[in-house]
């Protein structure tokens, strides 16, 4: 064990299922049932967004005001990772990195604005599009749209102020986010990281976007497993992360809940059949070494596509974990967010020294893990896999 | 902890005072603008008419490209010029890893209209979304990891490509992240790329609906005057950089040319508010100061300043109060790039970080332009209206985001 080990000493989650991390973990050692709304967007199934009590992380109005409901849930999800972490009085010096994705779209405006110019000439349409933009467009819109304005938000209300960056690019941002702030740690480049993202997939623009050339799953809702030739179902998932050095966790008598042992990330070109399953498999032998004896469970971030799904299963079933969980199958697939809910879900379950109950029929094992491997197989994009261990602390 | 030197070995750059490293340096010591009335798309009903425009060979009347695209475009010739110019790796395989700066991206009017007429033409998301299914260039070109997906094939750079925001800061976060990277020993080299491509009607709509744009329509060469009395605003551009970083003893060894160094890094993030700096300034004074200490500088080492300088009344105000906290009584000479290429928003940094290293090996001070009568409030010499020599060792590049997202970097000669 190093002085610079990464560890995780805050998760801050919010699905369909509840928010924070006791709570989770009672629905998920229960009997967990998907929260499934299939008509709102038929004929595309999508998990809700939770209703928040905003004051409670978003204590002033008007910087609720200022957001749109995507990064009110983010900057709720960090206050609660913060809040968890005990990690109030560290936020001047606390670096960030997001992974975010595209905030919501005036849709009313958007549906008015096509209906009316569609067929117009296009100079014509031109034209009478700036009208009705420059009228229609509320100012804030904008702001409280932007993506980097998620990491903006948590500045101003919770005052995290050490470093901002937002990553973007789908599930691989957040890996990325997370494998650069625990490199970081690790050099000595900030003692306390504030990583995670957001997704609320059950919007149109979003819907738009990745029901485009057929990704999302059609009709009504299935587990991961069940989707004949794939697709996905969005979720509303927020999730983020306090990493922070064992040392410096040590010195403030933070309680650690796992050890982040290592995270990589690739990108194969994914044009030839096996490519995923070949990066993945090469990054877990970068990583195997430090996976100590006892049960391995996997916490897979399938995101529903088919074809990354297949070479998942293709790797899994050489590795032939002690336990498999796939909560896509449970509260949709969190893009941005995905990642680190699902670490955070590790970070939870080496914690408490068991494992969850299954989320998807294929799912199986039982054993209480010694190690947790999170799987991150973008939908479309990136490879990822982080190795989490317990914290020296815990056993 | 001692840390490599990073050497920049290639450099590449696109705006709209032209393509390539020569004809904008060209340009900009002249004092040229490259502001324009729009002719992309009808300005009629818009507040602001002009921008800084690129204009793309695949540009075509009344359908010009999305902004990815033009993202993607203009981050391809940058990076190729820069990868010319450091000779390094094989063509279409750069020995390292890819980090690029670029706006948000989404589903653009053009698409969402096509798709509302190969429908029933009431443009209800249902319908358009379903008429969606069978384009999957609509995911692949607008979903955020597409341009970086398309570059890291195109360059073969090495590992996942990591695309980024922070706002008008994020061509100097690209540079950042790269340098870290070699830093930290993951790799040798690193291609950073800040790239925007956002001049389209409803992009130019949002910025003006926060009061941020210039309105001076009439003499658009003259509306970006950062630092001047009368600045109203910025201008909104385009444009991308691209820089080859690399471990200087790798450079060295391999008998590269080494144009300068990206000698410090400093990051600080606002909690005041969304649009503006805490009026005490802490945060890009904070960001200042970092990037000179992690240089192992002092201030009085920098010799000259690549301002922010957008233009706005509030920013050059705030970055004046940074130069006065940081430098004292005896500020080096800032001047503003923007006064000539506007606003190129997510390439600003990375086009900056070129035009700061044009300034080091040519011993040139470009200008601030438009600087008819000085604002008192200002009180620094801003290189006024013509380039002039001097002796340049370091330089310092601020750039301060929307969201409080504060980055500036530490450029130093090829000594």
């Amino acid at each position: 064990m190093s002085p610079r080990d990464a560890w995780i000493t805050g998760i801050g989650l919010v699905t369909s299922l509840g928010e924070g991390a006791d709570a989770h973990w009672t629905v998920l050692t229960g009997s967990p049932q998907p929260l499934v709304n299939e008509t709102g967007f038929a004929p595309f199934p999508v998990h809700p967004a939770l209703s928040l009590e905003l004051d409670k992380q978003i204590p002033k109005k008007s910087d609720q005001r200022q957001m749109e409901p995507w990064q009110r849930a983010g900057t709720y999800a960090a206050g609660l990772a913060i809040d968890a972490a005990g990690a109030r009085g560290l936020v001047s010096d606390m670096h960030m990195i997001v992974a975010a994705g595209g905030g919501e779209r005036d849709i009313a405006l958007d549906e008015a604005v096509a209906a009316e110019i569609a067929r117009l000439p296009p100079e014509e349409a031109g034209r009478v599009l700036n009208e009705r933009l420059q009228t229609g467009l509320r100012p804030t819109l904008f702001l409280a749209q932007l993506s980097n304005l998620l990491a903006g938000n948590i500045s101003i209300v919770h005052g995290v102020t050490g470093s901002s960056r937002t990553f973007m690019g789908e599930e691989s941002a957040a890996a990325d986010a997370i494998r650069i702030a625990c490199a970081r740690l690790a050099e000595g480049r900030g003692e306390v990281f504030l990583v995670g993202g957001a997704f609320l997939g059950a919007r149109w623009d979003m819907l738009l976007l990745y029901g485009a050339g057929g990704g999302l799953w059609r009709g009504a809702y299935a587990p991961v497993s069940a989707r004949q030739g794939g697709g996905m179902v969005l979720g509303c998932v927020n999730a983020f992360l306090v990493i922070e050095a064992a040392d410096h966790a040590r010195a403030r008598g933070a309680a650690p809940l796992a050890r982040i042992a290592a995270v990589a990330t690739d990108a194969s070109r994914r044009a030839e059949p096996g490519a995923i399953r070949a990066a993945t498999e090469a990054l877990w032998r970068g990583m195997a070494a430090g996976a100590p004896a006892g049960p391995l469970a996997v916490i897979s971030g399938a995101s529903g596509a088919g074809v990354p799904w297949a070479e998942e299963r293709g790797f899994l079933a050489a590795l032939a974990p002690a336990a498999l969980r796939t909560p896509a199958s449970l509260w949709g697939h969190g893009m941005e967010a995905a990642f680190p809910a699902n670490v955070a879900l590790g970070a939870l379950a080496l914690s408490r020294g068991a494992i969850f109950a299954p989320c998807d029929p294929a799912d199986a094992g039982n054993a209480a893990p010694a190690a947790v491997l999170v799987t991150g197989i973008g939908h479309w994009r990136g490879e990822a896999l982080a190795l989490l261990t317990p914290a020296e602390d815990t056993r | 902890m001692s840390r490599p030197r990073v050497a920049v070995t290639g450099i590449g750059i696109v705006s709209p005072l032209g393509f390539g490293v020569a004809a904008n340096w060209a340009a900009l010591t002249a004092g040229r603008s490259g502001i324009r009335r729009i002719s992309r798309f009808p300005v009629d009903h818009l507040r602001t008419t002009i921008a800084g425009c690129v204009d793309l060979p695949e540009d075509r009347p009344g359908a010009a490209l999305p902004s990815p695209e033009r993202v993607e475009r203009m981050a391809v010739l940058a990076a190729e010029e820069a990868l010319v110019s450091a000779g390094l790796g094989a063509p279409g395989a750069f020995p390292g890893p890819l980090f690029l700066g670029m706006p948000p991206v989404e589903t653009e009017w053009p698409q969402r209209l096509e798709l509302t007429r190969a429908t029933n033409g009431n443009g209800a998301y249902r319908e358009i979304t379903l008429a969606a299914l069978s384009r999957p260039f609509i995911h692949d070109l607008f979903c955020f990891g597409g341009i970086g997906e398309r570059l890291a094939a195109r360059f073969g750079t090495r590992g996942a490509p990591i695309s980024l925001t922070t706002a008008c800061a994020t061509g100097a976060s690209s540079i950042q992240l790269g340098v870290e990277a070699i830093q930290r020993g993951e790799a040798r080299a690193a291609l950073a790329i800040g790239a925007d491509g956002s001049v389209h009607p409803e992009a130019l709509i949002r910025f003006s609906l926060l009061s941020a744009l210039s309105t001076r329509n009439d003499e658009p060469e003259k509306a970006a005057r950062p630092f001047e009395k009368s600045r109203d605003g910025f201008v909104m551009s385009e444009g991308a950089a691209a820089l080859v970083l690399e471990d200087e003893g790798s450079a060295r060894a391999r008998g590269a040319t080494i144009l300068g160094f990206v000698l410090g890094c400093g990051e600080r993030a606002d909690s005041f508010h969304r649009t503006r700096s805490n009026p005490d300034g802490s945060a890009i004074i904070g960001a200042m100061r970092n990037a000179i200490a992690d240089a192992g500088l002092s201030p009085a080492d920098i010799d000259y300043v690549n301002a922010h300088g957008t233009g706005t009344p509030e920013n050059d105000k705030m970055e004046a109060l940074g130069m006065r906290a940081v430098f004292g009584d005896r500020p080096p000479p800032i001047s503003s790039n923007k006064s000539m290429i506007g606003h190129t928003l997510s390439a600003a940094g990375a086009i900056e970080a070129v035009f700061s290293l044009l300034t080091i090996r040519h011993q040139v001070l470009p200008p601030t332009i438009n600087h008819d009568e000085p604002d008192p409030t200002i009180g620094l010499d801003v290189v006024p209206n013509a380039a002039r020599p001097a002796r340049v060792r370091h330089v310092l590049s601020n750039s301060f985001g929307f969201g409080g997202q504060n980055v500036c970097l530490v450029l130093g000669e090829a000594a």
